[in-house]
């Protein structure tokens, strides 16, 4: 150990993890639902514009044919969890109270959760309905 | 008590940079995704609350000031978007060079550009 460069522990090494055991697996969730985002953006967005300003049925009908409904789905999905992870690094950063840190962390987590709930559960009614 | 120590450099004395602000930008549009995703539920939620909910809803988001919210959305969008794949070719070791992050710069500050007006240029004129 005295010749190493390193500052990890043997264990750490071993272990091939952070020092806070998960930080790693943030990066890549967040890595990961960006890379799945692009394509789900793009197709949805092309899709919104082509029915921008859709009247109810012609709105529901588009959101409900198969390819539609599994983008949106997973659009709301991944996209509520891409997004609790950067709100997560927001706060994180800047809000340095440890009780106000923590009560700011669940808050957004349960808001978020709730939100892709909500929207998931939309969708759903509609492409079932 | 606490004593006037020298703070560590202050964001206020540099210059702003272009690679500086397009970083807290990208954190900036991020948040404002996060809020303008509001929009998105309010949509398919009018969608399956039923036909009246839904023109209500449609009414107050294709108004003016509707659009305004809506364009600095899908500005936020394309910014995130377009800045974003540049970070995941950082991630991947490509463009970490004063050069290469200054081109990368400009061509996200276009594509947002050019991706922004051409959807509006779609949505008014096609």
């Amino acid at each position: 150990m005295a010749t190493s460069s390193s500052m990890r522990s043997a264990l750490g090494k071993a272990r091939s993890l952070g020092s806070a055991r998960t930080g790693v697996s943030h990066w890549w969730s967040q890595r990961l639902t960006a890379i799945g985002l692009i394509p789900l953006v793009l197709y949805l967005v092309a899709g919104l514009v082509l029915h921008a300003g859709a009247e109810y049925h012609a709105a529901r009908a588009w959101i409900s044919a198969p390819f539609n409904a599994t983008a949106a789905l997973l659009f709301f999905g991944v996209g509520f969890y891409h997004a609790s992870l950067g709100i997560q690094v927001i706060i994180e950063d800047y809000v340095s109270n440890e009780r106000r840190r923590l009560l700011a962390l669940v808050a957004s987590k349960m808001v978020m959760t709730g939100l892709a709930a909500l929207s998931l559960f939309s969708v759903l009614s509609v492409a079932l309905a | 008590m606490a004593k006037e120590r020298p703070l560590s450099p202050h964001l206020m004395i540099y210059r702003p940079q272009l690679t500086s602000m397009m970083s807290i930008s990208h954190r900036l549009s991020g948040a404002a995704l996060a809020a303008g995703s509001l929009l998105l539920v309010w949509w398919v939620v009018a969608l399956a609350s039923g036909a009246g909910y839904y023109s209500l809803v449609q009414g107050i988001m294709l108004s003016i000031p509707g659009r305004l919210v809506l364009f600095g959305f899908s500005a936020a969008v394309f910014y995130h978007l377009s800045n974003g794949i540049r970070h995941l070719f950082w991630d991947f070791g490509i463009g970490l060079t004063i050069e290469g992050v200054y081109r990368s710069g400009y061509l996200v500050i276009g594509s947002t550009l050019v991706l922004t007006l051409g959807l509006w240029s779609l949505i008014v004129f096609g």
